[in-house]
């Protein structure tokens, strides 16, 4: 969760409560490293005051945003345990007895009428197929494993971390000073292998993972290390001091789970009273932590062009706002999508050239604070 | 007869036959459609509907959260298919749209009617302003604002239309015009260019001689008890399609004039007149 969604949230009047444990901030550091060579990149407020970000678990906004819709049950209303069947789109030009505006049919036989239908339903959008947008999208051919991990001992869990295997990347996001989240994206055969494993052979893995040197050819050390003496050269106080992974000593209780993993992105986000908003728009590799906040970003831009438009007198379902908000998001989303699945390239292999090349890349941007301050403005847009 | 449903939903048009219904169908796609014959009306909103929004804000305050209108009574002259008058319905306010064309008053009816948001405070009728005005025409000082949108420079006599503006407005009402500057520039852009050219407008569309200055405009505004507050150029953007304010008045304008407080002659009305009595203390508190 990075900056404009505590915006976004805020304005909504939405209040994420700061549990015990629950709301863990990012102080400092987001390190992420290489699995075949000594490379890393840390990404760090200068002003260590200020909260790079926040991780969040998805049932405690669930939980915040349900508390503040029942706070706005004369305006909002919500209807639980309700199931599409089918939507009838408005013709291009009026009809007799027709009526203009969306038809929305639910299982249990009620038809509801809209001026403006959002889609939010996920990668596999009914809304976006329904409409016959078209989508550009690709499985990677890996499937994310998540879990709750419980850490060896109580430390100052501040720090999410990042290592790129060559079999994918695994992550371990802070949660609580003994607690972090697993997302450890791999192939589909080794995901299952992995959820199969019983408790103790997990968490080896996982240790194994994060802390292992079998990866590293000697070729590649060189490289690398005569690379950064040649930085530090250039550019002696820039870089950090390397900090090492927790160590995992257990998992939550039936908090493994997988799923697979794509990459998806809508032609079109809207069409006449329709728009996509979240995944159904766009999916994304969770090796940079944006899918979510990609959608909270697409919230944010259409509330703001639906309220100035309601302002306006206009039927929200119009097409000039919608526009607006298609060409803003693109705009935004395009290119966060291509340099996030192109990292996922970059780091899929263990071909020693592109690992050379990936060393380089990862050494040099760590010691181009500039680059690093553009990089996290940017993923906090 | 294949009409029951429509007419079970809309009361204003049980009366009229069915092809009629059609083919205001059939005009209302062309109104209606955004990027169609009137795209440049549609995108003029954006200017004149805040426009009309914030200087009634100014003078009237702020009404209900999410209807800044609710309240206030406009009268839409020469409304065409509603596309004005629809966006300052779901404003809040209680809009009367006119037009001396029926066609567009059954267009923008039948276009009216599918939004439960209108229904209730947005009316039309067949009826021009001279007739709305007279005595009994039930126009008589009852709106707090009267827009006529691209309208003036199509009419014959100003004065006239002057005057029944005054007429139908409340003291202090308002009145909002947007319109065509008369300029060597304006028959440059608004006839050679938008209608033969460009064709953002259909050809025929407007008659030179009939623009008129905005200096014009005022002077006649101001001797027949209305005082100008404000006049804006605006500026469209064919390839953009938008509209924009400009300094520059030299082509289109949007003008806002107010009517004045009633001043009642003292020396003339019988003082025994209560309502005399009531205009004099009246006044008498507005310039104390």
């Amino acid at each position: 969760l990075v900056g404009h969604f505590q915006w976004s949230l805020s304005c909504l009047g939405v209040k994420v409560e700061r549990k015990a444990g629950f709301k863990a901030p990012i102080w400092g550091l987001l390190l992420v490293w290489d699995a075949c060579s000594d490379a890393l990149i840390t990404f760090d407020k200068e002003n260590l005051q200020d909260e790079m970000a926040y991780i969040v678990e998805n049932n405690i906004i669930v939980a915040a945003l349900t508390k503040q819709l029942e706070n706005l049950s004369d305006q909002v209303r919500v209807q639980y345990k309700s199931k599409v069947v089918k939507y009838t789109w408005p013709k291009s030009h009026q009809v007799a007895d027709a009526i203009p505006w969306v038809q929305v049919t639910l299982a249990n036989g009620q038809t509801l009428q809209t001026k403006l239908l959002i889609g939010a339903d996920g990668p596999n959008s009914m809304v976006r197929q329904e409409a016959g947008i078209p989508t550009v999208k690709w499985n990677y051919d890996q499937s994310a494993v998540v879990a709750v991990l419980h850490l060896s001992e109580p430390t100052e869990n501040n720090v999410a971390w990042q290592r790129f295997l060559p079999t994918g990347p695994i992550a371990m996001l802070p949660l609580s000073d003994t607690e972090s989240s697993l997302v450890w994206s791999t192939s589909h055969r080794h995901a299952e292998e992995l959820l199969q494993l019983d408790e103790e052979s997990f968490v080896d893995s996982i240790n194994t993972a994060f802390w292992s040197n079998e990866n590293h050819s000697e070729l590649v050390e060189t490289a690398g290390s005569l690379f950064r003496t040649a930085l530090s050269v250039l550019m002696p106080s820039a870089g950090s001091a390397r900090q090492l992974p927790p160590s995992v000593a257990g998992i939550g209780p039936k908090s493994r789970v997988m799923f697979p993993l794509g990459m998806g992105h809508a032609s079109e986000y809207i069409r006449h009273r329709v728009a996509l908003i979240g995944d159904a728009a766009h999916r994304v590799h969770p090796l940079a932590g944006q899918g979510a906040n990609l959608g909270f970003g697409d919230v944010a831009c259409l509330t703001q062009l639906l309220s100035q438009a309601a302002f306006n007198g206009k039927d929200l379902g119009a097409m000039q706002h919608l526009l607006e908000y298609e060409t803003e998001r693109q705009r935004h989303n395009l290119p966060m999508m291509a340099a996030i699945d192109l990292m996922k390239r970059l780091y899929s292999t263990n071909a020693v050239p592109m690992v050379v090349l990936r060393t380089f890349g990862l050494q040099a941007t760590n010691t181009l604070p500039a680059m690093k301050a553009q990089i996290m403005a940017f993923a906090s847009k | 007869m294949n009409t029951p449903k429509l007419c079970a939903l809309t009361a204003p048009i049980t009366t009229v036959d069915p092809n009629e219904v059609k083919r205001f169908q059939l005009l209302a796609n062309k109104w209606w459609n955004e990027q169609g014959d009137f795209a440049a009306l549609h995108s003029m909103n954006d200017l004149r509907v805040p426009f009309i929004r914030d200087n009634l804000l100014n003078a009237h305050g702020g009404r209900r959260p999410g209807k800044p209108l609710a309240g206030l009574r406009i009268l839409d002259v020469g409304c065409g298919g509603g596309l004005l008058t629809e966006p300052l319905g779901r404003l809040g306010a209680d809009v009367l749209g006119i037009d001396p064309v029926a066609d567009s008053i059954g267009t923008a009816e039948v276009h009216a009617w599918h939004d439960p948001d209108l229904r209730g405070n947005v009316r039309y009728r067949a009826i021009t302003l001279e007739e709305l005005s007279e005595k009994g025409g039930q126009g008589a000082g009852q709106f707090d604002a009267v827009v006529a949108s691209e309208v003036v420079e199509h009419l014959a006599d100003l004065e006239t239309f002057t005057l029944c503006c005054n007429q139908v407005l409340k003291p202090g009402g308002s009145l909002f015009i947007t319109t065509i500057n008369k300029t060597q520039l304006s028959y440059a852009l608004a006839i050679v260019a938008a209608e033969e050219v460009l064709r953002i407008v259909p050809s025929g569309t407007h008659d030179w001689d009939k623009f008129v200055s905005p200096m014009e405009l005022e002077r006649l505004l101001e001797s027949n008890g209305f005082h100008v507050e404000s006049i804006r150029g605006m500026l469209y953007n064919p390839l953009s399609g938008a509209w924009s304010w400009t300094e520059s008045t030299s082509i289109n304008y949007a003008l806002h004039a107010v009517k004045l407080e009633e001043e009642p002659n003292l020396d003339e009305d019988d003082p025994e007149d209560p309502t005399v009595i009531v205009a004099q203390a009246k006044a008498r508190r507005w310039y104390n």
